[in-house]
């Protein structure tokens, strides 16, 4: 449990890696490494599938990352109709992507292939918690 | 080429934004097409397989359902399901199940009735396609998707929502011509230009619209298919391939990787390249899909594809005509039936039964269906 808190509408209570949501409450955005090949996963994974192991641990998702697409969109599905419209973004943060919204405040005019984000916790309402991308 | 497997039937309904009848019907109309089209009996069937994505079927496991429906008890009968690839991957199964001399005559019956649930149900369900984890929590949805592909191949390549509106206009031009699609009216440039806004950049005729309809595409072994058929369609090649569900696990979002190595494998196995392509149907859910189809399957270079459309080299008389028969923008996209749906044109192309939008003596044709956004790819190459 705990892992319902996440996002704007969740679908799914149960995951090995539900502190995500302690670490986005803390402020941080957190995926997993495998201490034997030492890969990076985000979104988290409890297990990493090259090995195949199951010991990951937690790292930071820190620093800056460079938008690689957006979209602004104007129809939402069943629960987020009172949010559009809203933009959906792919960042790469040095090799590891993160796949979000970005900030609400930012112009579709504004937002362009290649600016720099950086992502922080969003606290929805309702007590759910998310993160989202911020120009830097 | 392989000539091991032939087709010797293919059927479609007509495709329809609301279907009046029940799937067990709506499957019927392209089982009896295909059967008359074949020249046999439902006792000459020795298994059948069942292709639509589940979330859309109140029935639970139709395929028992559609078995006894289409006449086909007791043979063997099974569900394959990759959403909207789902019939070409059935036509994978059927196809190795032939070669392993199990059977000699399969059927690959294809349907979708969308508008079997709630428009919202629907809603709710197609927002669950994405990973429901990591990305279904931000409200996401296929247009998209494939918006963020389109805003990644304008980036790189300098392609633009003119090309796909120019890839729109080709596709109600065709879908004129072809009485079973649902949307058969022509567009203009202007008109397909300042449509509203669906998903930056893709606007409403960008997009593809839900349907209901069902294919049936009926295998023989090489040995059956020479007595039952004057003109069968030989499966020269097969390709299948997968990418990450999560669009955080791609290299790039300018192309679907999954749809290169389908067609790489397809090439390899049939022993012809894309040159060698005289007609094709690709997965045109949405315009950007079809840009991407290019250049994934070897139609142009990367970055390239926009050249064949501005170029008309996809249309009826081009260098390489693509969805001549409207494609899923113009015929719709009833996703178990779609697949069967292409393989039919593709069929028909090169028995020179296509009509209308019969290209002039194909040889070899070519069939690229997607499931989700590139997480499934088939390809399959088609020859005389």
């Amino acid at each position: 449990m705990g892992f319902e808190k996440f996002g704007r509408v969740s679908f799914t209570a149960q995951t090995k890696v539900g502190n995500f949501v302690d670490y986005l409450e803390k402020g941080e955005l957190a995926g997993t490494k495998c201490p034997k090949c030492g890969r990076k996963y985000f979104p988290p994974r409890a297990d990493c599938s090259w090995c195949p192991d199951s010991t990951v641990a937690w790292i930071k998702i820190e620093g800056t990352g460079k938008l690689v697409s957006f979209t602004r969109v104007h129809y939402g599905p069943t629960g987020f109709e009172d949010d559009v419209p809203y933009t959906l973004a792919l960042a790469d943060f040095n090799g590891v992507k993160v796949f979000g919204r970005l900030s609400k405040d930012l112009d579709e005019g504004q937002t362009k292939v290649g600016m720099e984000v950086k992502a922080v916790t969003a606290f929805l309402p309702g007590g759910q918690l998310s993160y989202e991308l911020v120009p830097v | 080429m392989s000539r091991d497997v032939a087709i010797v039937g293919v059927g479609q309904s007509t495709f329809f934004r609301n279907y009046e009848g029940s799937i067990r019907e709506l499957a019927f109309e392209a089982f009896r097409e295909a059967i008359k089209d074949a020249g046999i009996t439902p006792a000459d069937v020795g298994a059948s397989i069942i292709c639509s994505a589940p979330e859309y079927d109140k029935q639970r496991s139709p395929s028992g359902l559609m078995a006894e429906y289409l006449g086909l008890n007791p043979q063997p009968t099974f569900a394959i399901e990759t959403v909207c690839s789902s019939s070409t991957t059935g036509i994978r199964v059927g196809y190795s199940l032939i070669k392993a001399g199990l059977h000699d005559v399969v059927v690959v019956l294809g349907f979708q009735k969308m508008s079997e649930i709630s428009s919202a149900d629907s809603q709710e369900r197609m927002g669950r396609g994405a990973d429901i984890m990591w990305e279904s929590p931000f409200g996401t949805m296929m247009p998209a998707y494939y918006a963020m592909h389109a805003r990644a191949h304008f980036n790189r390549y300098g392609s633009t929502e003119k090309d796909l509106a120019l890839i729109r206009i080709k596709a109600a031009k065709y879908g004129q011509l072809n009485d079973k699609a649902v949307y058969r009216k022509g567009l203009e440039l202007d008109q397909v230009l300042s449509a509203e806004a669906v998903a930056s950049p893709l606007k409403r005729f960008d997009c593809c619209a839900n349907a209901d309809g069902s294919s049936c595409i009926i295998l023989a072994s090489a040995e059956r298919a020479k007595e039952i058929s004057q003109k069968p369609v030989w499966i020269m090649g097969l390709g299948a391939a997968t990418a990450s569900l999560t669009m955080t696990g791609r290299e790039a979002l300018d192309g679907l990787n999954s749809a290169r190595l389908a067609s790489k494998q397809a090439y390899e196995m049939a022993g012809v390249g894309p040159a060698d392509i005289d007609v094709a149907e690709v997965h045109d859910c949405f315009t950007i899909a079809e840009l991407m189809a290019y250049e994934n399957l070897g139609f142009a270079d990367p970055g390239k594809g926009v050249e064949l459309i501005r170029e008309g080299e996809t249309y009826l008389e081009g260098k390489i005509p693509v969805n001549v028969d409207g494609g899923l923008l113009s015929k719709g996209h009833p996703i178990g039936a779609t697949g069967g749906s292409q393989v039919r044109t593709i069929v028909l192309q090169l028995r020179g039964e296509a009509g209308a939008m019969q290209v002039p003596d194909p040889e070899i044709g070519l069939v690229h269906n997607i499931g989700g956004v590139g997480i499934y790819a088939n390809v399959i190459i088609l020859g005389r």
